[in-house]
C-alpha cells in the first residue's frame, strides 16, 4: 500500500476551506457561528466556534465516513499501524464500549483483569456478557494491582475455552504492563481476540523505550485515550482494529451508541494531534521520559518517598513499565496518598491526576517544563517536612476477589431493594461501587457483599477517597437483589 | 524618529520612557533580555518587556531590600539571594564587612554577563570574592539547604515567567528550612495599587505568613515600578523588624545611604489602611 503523507490533516484542511467559502447556514448548531450566543463566543473565543458546525458534504459525516473523516481515519490507521483507526467522540469509554460490543454478545464470555475501568463492565451490562475475573495480582508494598499473570491467563482460559475474547490494560493506570504479546497468542490459539484498553497508552505508538503498543503485540482492538497522552481535546478519542476485523461491522456497533451529531472541534482535534505525534512524537516523548526520570530521581533523593520505575519489571505480572509515569508511594512519610494528593492541591496549587490508599500519580505529557517539575519535587520535599509522622496506621489497598453470582446485566435489571450498607453483608450487590479516581470497581452489580468489602469501603471513605458508583451518594445505602 | 518603551501596568494604564538607544536585545534560553539607554532614567533593564531596575531608581530597590535587614541583624555572615543577576543586592551587601559570604543564585546566565557588560554601576560587585554564583533555578538550589544562611533576600520578577517558583508555598518552606535560627527573609512583595498586583501580593504574603511566625511588610516609593508604591517582605524565625533593630550598632558603621536611614526603617512598616486591610484578609 502506497505511503500516506502524514503532515497533511485532512479534517483541518477541509475546515479551514468551508470556513473560507462564508456558507450562510440554514442548519444546526443554531448558535451559527456563534452570532447567536455572543456571551458563548466571548468565553470561547471565534474561531472555535466557526469551526462548531454540523456534518455535511464538504465536512463528511462521523456516522458513514466516505471523503475527509475517511482519509483522517485513514492516517489515523496508518500512523499508529493499525488495519482500521475509527475517530470516536464520547471519550475512550466509547471505545471500550464499541469493543466489548463487537467482540460480545449475550452469554458471552469476556476474560478480564479486575483493576478494568469501570466503562468495561458497563459494556458488559449493555450486552450481556459474562465477566472472567483473572486477578492481578497486587503488589504488597505499594498497595497497587498489576497485570494478568500468564499463567492466570492460561487457568482461565483453559477453565473457560468458549470465551469470546481477552481484555488487557495496557498500561494499567500506573503504568504496569502485561505481557499483552504473549496473551495475544493464547488468545488467537483458542479462537479468542484481543482486546486493549490503551487508554493510557497512546505514547506507545510514537516513544522510543516504551513498551509494546497493542497492534504491534498483534491484538485485533484497541482504545487509545488520545486525549490523554496524545494532547487531542478531553472526550476525543480513537478505536484501532487489526486486520482480522470486519471494519463495517464495527462502525455499525459504534453508531448503536455514538452520537450522530459529531463534534468537529473533537475530531479536527484528533486529526491535527495525530499530525502532531507522527511527525514529532519520538521527540515529544523523549522530552516527557527525561523529565519524568529527573523527577523521579530527585524524589527518590528526598528519602521516604518511593517514586517507582523498570526495576518492578519481574518478567510476568510486571512484564514491563511505561516510564513517563510518575507514581509516588507515600507511605513511607506516614500520610495516605490521598493525603498527599488534597495538601499538594489545597496548600502549594499543585493539581495531580488522582491519589489513592499508597499513592498519588502526575500525569506528565508534552506540556510540562523542567520548572514544573521541580516546583512537583519541592512540593514533595516540603509536605515530608513539616507533616512526616509515624506510618503505623495506614492501611493497604488490598485485592478483594470479586464473587461473580450473576451477569452485570441480570442485576443491573433485577428487583432491587436498597439497605443501609452496613446490614448488607452475604447479599448480592446491583450497583457499583468504586473509588475515584481511578475508577476501579471495588463491587460491580451481581457480586457478593462480603465483610471484607465492607471495612474497605469504611476505611477508604474515612481516608478522603472519592467513593461514587451507588445510586446514594453518600454511600449510606446500597442497592441489593430483592429476596436473595 | 523617537523611540519609546512603554509598559503596560495594567492593560488600560502604562509607563512610557522615551529611549535614546537601545544596547541589547536578546532571547535566553528563559526570556527577552533588553537593555535601554535613556535621558531620564538612564540605562534600564527590562525582562520579557517588565521593567527590572533603572539606573535612576535602583538604589531605593536595592537599599531598602538590603539593609533592612541587616539593621535587624548587622552580623549576619552568610546570605542567599535569589534572583538579583543585575547585581544590585549584592552590591549593598558586599558593603558590609561582616558579610563573609554570598551565593547568588540567578537562573539566566544572561541576565548577569548582560548587566556586567551595560549596567557596571548596579553589576560593581559581582567580581567580589565573596560572592558565588550558581546559575540555576532558584527552588531547586533552596532545596538542597539546611540550617546554613543568616539572610536570604528573594530578589525575583514577578510571579509569571521564569519567577513564579519564587511565589510558592514550597519555595517560602524551602527557605525556612535554609536558614538558621536567627535567620531573616527578605522579598520584593508586589504592589498594592493595580488588581493583578493586589492578587499576587496578598498570596504571596498568605503564603510567607504560613511559613514563618514573623512574617510583616514593608513600602518604598520606587517611581519606575507599576503606581510607584512597592512592598517586601520581612520573615523570621523569631528576629522582629522593628524591635530587633540594631539601630546604633547599623549606624556605627557609616554607610552611606541615599533613601535607607534608620528612622525611616521604623517608618517603612507604617502601612496605609488600605493596605493593612489587604494584609489582614488573607493573615
Amino acid at each position: 500500500m502506497e505511503k500516506l503523507n502524514q503532515s497533511r490533516a485532512p479534517l483541518m484542511e477541509a475546515l479551514e476551506g468551508f470556513k473560507a467559502m462564508r456558507v450562510v447556514p440554514f442548519d444546526v448548531p443554531g448558535h451559527k457561528r456563534g452570532k447567536g450566543n455572543p456571551e458563548l463566543t466571548a468565553f470561547l473565543g471565534k474561531d472555535c466556534l466557526n469551526v462548531d458546525v454540523n456534518s455535511m458534504k464538504p465536512l463528511d459525516n462521523l456516522c458513514h465516513p466516505v471523503s475527509v473523516i475517511k482519509e483522517a481515519e485513514e492516517l489515523a490507521a496508518e500512523a499508529f499501524g493499525a488495519a482500521h483507526a475509527f475517530f470516536m467522540v464520547g471519550g475512550t469509554t466509547s471505545g471500550v464500549q464499541s469493543m466489548v460490543l463487537t467482540a460480545c454478545g449475550k452469554g458471552d464470555k469476556l476474560i478480564l483483569p479486575r483493576n478494568v475501568h469501570r466503562s468495561v463492565i458497563n459494556a458488559m451490562i449493555l450486552c450481556g456478557a459474562i465477566p472472567i475475573y483473572v486477578n492481578p495480582e497486587m503488589d504488597e508494598h505499594l498497595g497497587i494491582s498489576l497485570g494478568m499473570s500468564l499463567a492466570g491467563v492460561k487457568d482461565a482460559v483453559a477453565a473457560h475455552p468458549d470465551a469470546k475474547a481477552i481484555l488487557v490494560n495496557n498500561p494499567t493506570y500506573y503504568g504496569i504492563c502485561s505481557n499483552i504479546a504473549e496473551i495475544t497468542k493464547i488468545a488467537h490459539d483458542h479462537g479468542m481476540l484481543l482486546l486493549a484498553d490503551e487508554a493510557h497508552g497512546t505514547h506507545f505508538y510514537f516513544g522510543k523505550n516504551l513498551p509494546i503498543p497493542a497492534m504491534r503485540a498483534g491484538a485485533d482492538m484497541a482504545a487509545v485515550s488520545m486525549h490523554k497522552s496524545g494532547g487531542s481535546l478531553t472526550q476525543s478519542s480513537l478505536l484501532l482494529a487489526g486486520p482480522n476485523m470486519n471494519s463495517n461491522y464495527v462502525r455499525q456497533v459504534i453508531n448503536l451508541t455514538q452520537t450522530t451529531s459529531g463534534s468537529y472541534l473533537l475530531l479536527s482535534s484528533l486529526d491535527i494531534s495525530r499530525r502532531n505525534l507522527a511527525l514529532r512524537g519520538r521527540k515529544i516523548f523523549d522530552h516527557v521520559q527525561n523529565l519524568t526520570a529527573y523527577a523521579r530521581d530527585e524524589i527518590n533523593r528526598i528519602g521516604d518517598y518511593y517514586a517507582y520505575g523498570k526495576e518492578l519489571v519481574n518478567g510476568d505480572t510486571v512484564f514491563d513499565f511505561d516510564a513517563t509515569k510518575l507514581s509516588v508511594n507515600t507511605l513511607g512519610i506516614g500520610l495516605a496518598g490521598i493525603e498527599v494528593y488534597d495538601i499538594l492541591r489545597d496548600e502549594y496549587d499543585i493539581q495531580m491526576e488522582f491519589g489513592d490508599l499508597g499513592n498519588v500519580l502526575a500525569y506528565v505529557s508534552v506540556g510540562d517544563r523542567e520548572r514544573d517539575m521541580e516546583r512537583l519535587v519541592s512540593a514533595l520535599a516540603d509536605i515530608r517536612r513539616r507533616y512526616q509522622r509515624d506510618k503505623a496506621d495506614l492501611m493497604k489497598q488490598e485485592y478483594i476477589a470479586p464473587q461473580v453470582e450473576i451477569s452485570p446485566q441480570e442485576a443491573f435489571y433485577a428487583p432491587k431493594v436498597s439497605l443501609p450498607i452496613d446490614q448488607t453483608c452475604g447479599k448480592i450487590c446491583s450497583e457499583f461501587v468504586m473509588c475515584y479516581p481511578p475508577g476501579i470497581p471495588i463491587l460491580a452489580p451481581g457480586e457478593r457483599i462480603t465483610k471484607d468489602i465492607l471495612n474497605y469501603i469504611r476505611y477508604a471513605g474515612e481516608k478522603g477517597c472519592s467513593l461514587t458508583g451507588p445510586e446514594d451518594l453518600n454511600i449510606q445505602w446500597l442497592n441489593v437483589i430483592k429476596g436473595v | 524618529m523617537s523611540l519609546t518603551f512603554t509598559e503596560m501596568h495594567t492593560p488600560r494604564v502604562g509607563l512610557s520612557i522615551a529611549v535614546q538607544r537601545q544596547l541589547c536585545c536578546e532571547q535566553s534560553e528563559f526570556q527577552r533580555i533588553e537593555i535601554f539607554e535613556s535621558e531620564e532614567f538612564g540605562r534600564f533593564l527590562t525582562l520579557d518587556g517588565y521593567m527590572m531596575c533603572t539606573e535612576k531608581d535602583e538604589f531605593i530597590y536595592h537599599e531598602m531590600m538590603v539593609h533592612v535587614p541587616m539593621a535587624v541583624n548587622p552580623s549576619a555572615r552568610r546570605v542567599l539571594v535569589i534572583g538579583g543577576g543585575d547585581g544590585g543586592a549584592v552590591r549593598e551587601l558586599c558593603r558590609y564587612p561582616s558579610v563573609g559570604h554570598i551565593d547568588l543564585v540567578e537562573i539566566d546566565r544572561r541576565v548577569v554577563e548582560l548587566c556586567a557588560q551595560h549596567l557596571p554601576a548596579i553589576s560593581s560587585a559581582l567580581n567580589d570574592p565573596r560572592v558565588t554564583m550558581h546559575f540555576q533555578d532558584g527552588l531547586r538550589f533552596v532545596r538542597g539547604c539546611e540550617n546554613e544562611y543568616d539572610l536570604i533576600l528573594v530578589d525575583s520578577t514577578d510571579p509569571f515567567g521564569p519567577g513564579e517558583g519564587l511565589f510558592t508555598r514550597e519555595f517560602y518552606g524551602h527557605c525556612f528550612k535554609a536558614l538558621n535560627a536567627d535567620g531573616i527573609m527578605v522579598n520584593q512583595n508586589e504592589s498594592p495599587f493595580y488588581e493583578d498586583d493586589v492578587k499576587a501580593m496578598q498570596r504571596a504574603h498568605q503564603r510567607i505568613a504560613a511559613t514563618f511566625p514573623v512574617c510583616r511588610l514593608y513600602q518604598a516609593h520606587i517611581p519606575s515600578y507599576p503606581s510607584g508604591h512597592w512592598m517586601f517582605g520581612f520573615a523570621s524565625k523569631g528576629l522582629h523588624p522593628i524591635r530587633n533593630m540594631q539601630t546604633e550598632s547599623w549606624n556605627s558603621l557609616h554607610l552611606a545611604t541615599r533613601y535607607y536611614n534608620t528612622n525611616l526603617h521604623r517608618a517603612s512598616f507604617a502601612l496605609p489602611t488600605y493596605v493593612e486591610e489587604l494584609m489582614k484578609d488573607v493573615e
